[in-house]
């Protein structure tokens, strides 16, 4: 005979503002099978836990049942104590009364009939219940980030300099990200270039950490502790060993007409390149589709001049794999499309820009030397235009719900640098509202309006054109004085709203990694757990996760890290006991489960069946529940209902769905 | 064609290919054909091939696969997909199988011979596209083409997807019909309620035989979960409303990527419930959410319900569709 608990907590007024507890109690003790039940104002308090524990004692329960929040929160919690007074912690239920009843409804009457319902249905659950005994595997004491820019190679440093291994896998030829492009840096300007190069040297020097430029993951593998990732490392069509970065090949290549992506195409570059100087590694690729040998089989000039004979035209893309106890991912962001954004006449007029490439100009390494001229003439500009909130804030389908958050500050940036490297340029700046929470932000920004003048205007640019004597007309609303203005300029910068790298989705997916509707990736709890994915042993670092400055993307990337440490530094880790079973009896052999195992858990043996008296040899699946993480993908792909997950069972689930419509 | 068929089946069997032949005879009546094993060139002699051999073989392999020796099976080119699904699944060894591919105009069905007005029939001769019913109150001439099952009016093509031998004359492919999805379509028009309306009306009337399940080549669990006492779906009185709302809808789930349209279901269907639609509705959607697929086509493809890929349909798809 089952003795089943019932818990039910308050969560302060979280729970019990809503749904009436005692009722609750009052209601759920008569259920059949439950000989205790109580309430509690924060079950998951020492105070709480020792109720639970001294309730199993006294009345001898076999199954525990405790109504609060989400089991996200405290399964872990319950199972420790429930285990503590000798009762399997596996013999526990959560009824979620908190965010799937209190939080969602508003009378007390339906939330407390529904606290009833949830907590019927884990009772019934609980009453099926089998003692579950976890085992455990390894943990492969290397890890991954994937994406070399500053988040990337903070979180590698971190870790590496805790003494476990990293490898960094990097999209494009060269690490440093983002922020390599970038000019100053606010509040206190130091250069980009300055502060993030020995960092990049750093990385490269470590003798922890391997650095993959120009690759790419493919495929990943196998779950926390115990990742198998497939990276795919692009031709180069430069040996690596053999190059000494010397970049004779670079300054012959003849053709040199393809926009640079490093100067967000305000210059060009060669088919062999490196993005930019400072490159790590200082190793060159060749652009297959601008390359005249590539495209004619004729030239191989690089080939002649290189001294170390490192062009390699046959280089094939290589496909390694290796083996990882954690992923991070660190696939930071890249500016929206304007292509939906006409008004702004940014695809019409070359001195309509995006602040990135404004960052370009200004960079004494950039396209310009760090002159700031108009793109269509060359011209020194007298009058500059910043446009802010580009596509953020934007409530259509055309931009983005989020504030992009490092837009107010680097424009207010670029406005300053600009009055003080041109004090005879006038500089305008439109916008929405002003951000600027953080350190010396604030005074930073006032500086901008009050000691170099810039000149700010609460309202929205409604159109960019072109005025008769070839400058730009830019109208827009002043909100403060409630007046339309009309104004000339000869350069016209756009903060453009940052969205997740294109790539995430796919990495998501790889890594069943949950993403939002913005692409940004989801962390395991928004508050307690914010560089965690929900996916075990998946971490997240930097812009991918939501707009960051780089100091907060730097303070994530250590937290992201030190996760990662702790991880590693474990030698085992408990597996989760809740795995798939077959059995024989009704399987078929049929290999849908096996189809849609994520994790290579099942395969299929013939094996002697006893099925009421027939004897024979059938094809049966079996499960390896070390490699098994309990998805369930197999369990509703089975026809015959052969598979079935231990702690989830079927039988349990339509138990709680009877339970619920009952 | 069916002479020469016998005599085939007799050499094999003579020369010791096969070892047993899985074939046609003749059921109760004249115009009607049931599956059956001939195990000798004796036997075979009550081996027919008509109109009415609409029963697909394909799952009676699965029996023949645990037998000594080789089976002989006549295969028409919708079966054949029925066929590989079932070696695609394990369920039919084709090392044990012989398949002689058999051509088909189009099967028939006695009820439609029977609401064309055709009352006391005893016999039905075909004559190209006409058939010349013989009943006692006198002969009657009906066009083949009404006469023909539904599964036929959206013939696959004619091709066959697996075999040992075809058939002389059998190698003709035809232009697949149209209009497949017509009444999926219409189905989807209706409002929620309409729709409900119509399929319990439709579903109402199942008496649970089993007969669907039965000759469905995709139901061929050892163990179905309808017989498994372990949940309550075990019954066979219908004394519910779960034949009305639950039992086909969860049929057609389980085989939702592994139905090659055979329409077997709605064949035997006593109470002529339309049951091909549900499985329609669900190949439809699988084919515009991940591209055309028809099961059995192949035996190694991966089916888009047991494959992923990153360019899969988001599951917000059924959200948008309401």
């Amino acid at each position: 005979m089952q003795r089943i608990g019932v818990f039910v907590c308050h969560c302060g007024t979280n729970i019990a503002a809503t749904v009436d507890v005692k009722k609750v109690v009052e209601t759920i003790s008569k259920e059949p099978g439950v000989v205790h039940a109580e309430d509690y104002q924060y079950m998951c308090s020492e105070a709480g836990q020792e109720k639970v524990i001294e309730a199993i004692k006294n009345e001898h329960l076999t199954g525990v049942v405790i109504c609060s929040c989400s089991p996200r929160m405290h399964e872990g919690t319950f199972r420790k104590a429930v285990e503590k007074a000798g009762l399997n912690p596996y013999q526990l239920e959560i009824a979620n009364i908190r965010e799937q009843c209190s939080w969602i409804h508003k009378d007390i009457e339906e939330a407390t009939e529904k606290a009833v319902i949830l907590a019927r249905a884990a009772i019934a659950k609980v009453m099926l219940d089998t003692p579950l005994h976890p085992g455990e595997s390894r943990v492969v004491k290397r890890a991954l980030v994937i994406g070399g820019g500053i988040a990337g190679i903070q979180t590698a440093l971190d870790i590496a300099d805790a003494g476990y291994e990293v490898d960094i896998v990097e999209k494009t030829p060269s690490i440093g990200g983002r922020m390599s492009q970038l000019d100053k840096t606010f509040p206190t300007l130091d250069c980009a270039s300055c502060i993030l190069t020995p960092r990049m040297g750093e990385v490269n020097a470590h003798e922890k950490i391997t650095i993959y430029t120009y690759s790419e993951v493919e495929k990943v593998a196998g779950f926390v502790g115990d990742f198998k990732v497939d990276i795919r490392k692009k031709a180069r069509y430069v040996d690596m060993d053999k190059c000494t970065g010397c970049g004779a090949c670079q300054e012959k290549c003849p053709s040199k007409k393809t926009p640079s992506e490093f100067n967000r195409g305000l210059s060009n570059r060669t088919a062999i390149y490196t993005p930019f100087a400072q490159a790590v590694p200082n190793v060159p690729v060749i652009d297959t589709n601008a390359c005249i040998h590539f495209k004619t089989g004729k030239c191989g000039i690089c080939s002649k001049v290189c001294a170390a004979g490192a062009i390699d035209y046959n280089q094939k893309d290589e496909i390694i794999t290796r083996e990882y106890g954690a992923i991070v991912v660190a696939t930071g962001f890249d500016t929206i499309s304007l292509d939906k954004f006409d008004e702004y006449y940014y695809n019409q007029s070359k001195d309509v820009i995006t602040s990135l490439e404004m960052e370009r100009l200004m960079n004494a390494a950039g396209p310009t030397g760090g002159k700031v001229v108009r793109l269509s003439n060359g011209e020194h500009p007298k009058d500059i235009v910043f446009i802010q909130c580009v596509g953020s804030r934007d409530v259509t389908c055309r931009g983005k719900s989020y504030c992009s958050k490092i837009c107010c500050m680097y424009t207010a940036k670029q406005a300053m640098l600009l009055r003080d490297h041109y004090p005879d340029v006038n500089v305008h700046v439109f916008y929405i509202d002003v951000r600027t929470p953080g350190k010396n932000f604030d005074e930073f920004y006032r500086r901008a309006v009050e000691e170099y003048n810039v000149d700010y205007i609460k309202g929205q640019v409604g159109k960019v054109s072109e005025a008769p004597n070839g400058r730009l007309l830019v109208q827009g609303s002043d909100l403060l004085d409630n007046r339309q203005i009309k104004m000339e300029a000869d350069l016209v910068v756009l903060a453009t709203a940052i969205e997740p790298n294109k790539d995430v989705r796919k990495i998501a997916t790889m890594l069943t990694a949950s993403i939002d509707n913005n692409n940004f990736l989801t962390e395991a709890h928004a508050k307690l757990r914010p560089v965690e994915s929900p996916t075990a042993g998946v971490f997240l670092s930097g812009v991918c996760q939501g707009p960051k400055d780089i100091p907060e993307t730097v303070a994530q990337a250590g937290a992201a890290a030190i996760k990662v440490v702790g991880l590693l530094s474990k030698d085992k880790l408990t597996t989760n006991p809740c795995t798939a079973q077959s059995n024989p009896l009704f399987c078929n052999g049929c290999s849908a489960c096996e189809k849609v195992c994520p994790y290579g858990a099942i395969s299929y043996q013939d094996q002697q069946v006893n099925d009421h008296g027939i004897r024979e040899i059938r094809r049966v699946a079996v499960v390896n529940s070390a490699l098994c993480q309990g998805c369930g993908a197999c369990t509703v792909a089975c026809p015959s209902g052969a598979m079935d997950l231990q702690g989830f069972s079927n039988r349990q689930i339509l138990a709680e769905v009877d339970a619920i419509c009952r | 064609m069916q002479e020469e068929l016998k005599a085939r089946a007799k050499e094999l069997l003579t020369d010791g290919t096969v070892v047993r032949v899985l074939g046609w005879r003749k059921g109760d009546t004249d115009f009607s054909a049931e599956p059956a094993f001939f195990e000798n060139g004796e036997g075979l002699d009550e081996f027919t091939y008509d109109g009415f051999c609409g029963a697909n073989l394909s799952k009676y392999m699965i029996a023949a696969s645990k037998l000594e020796g080789k089976t002989l099976v006549f295969l028409k080119p919708c079966d054949t997909y029925s066929f590989n699904q079932l070696v695609k699944e394990h369920r039919v060894d084709r090392e044990k199988a012989y398949i002689i591919g058999v051509g088909c105009d189009g099967k028939l069905d006695i009820e439609k011979i029977r609401s064309a007005g055709c009352k006391g029939i005893t016999a039905v001769k075909e004559e190209g596209e006409t058939l010349q019913v013989e009943t006692v109150y006198g002969d009657k001439t009906i066009a083949r083409e009404d006469a023909i099952l539904e599964r036929c009016k959206a013939c696959k093509g004619g091709k066959h997807v697996a075999y040992d031998e075809l058939f002389e004359g059998c190698d003709e492919e035809k232009p697949a019909k149209e209009g497949r999805f017509e009444l999926v379509s219409k189905l989807e028009a209706m409002d929620p309620k309409e729709r409900f309306a119509f399929w319990q009306g439709e579903l109402s009337r199942c008496i649970r035989c089993n007969a669907c399940r039965n000759v469905c080549p995709a139901c061929s669990c050892i163990k179905c979960v309808f017989d498994n006492d372990r949940y309550d779906t075990a019954q066979k009185a219908n004394t519910t409303s779960f034949e009305e709302q639950m039992f086909h809808i969860i049929r057609a789930f389980h085989v939702a990527g592994r139905c090659t349209d055979c329409g077997e279901c709605s064949r035997v269907c006593p109470q002529h419930i339309p049951l091909h639609l549900l499985n329609r509705k669900f190949i439809k959607d699988i084919d515009e959410f991940y591209g055309e697929y028809q099961a059995g086509e192949d035996i190694d493809s991966r089916a888009p319900l047991t494959n992923f890929t990153t360019d899969d349909v988001e599951p917000s798809i059924v959200r948008e569709r309401g």
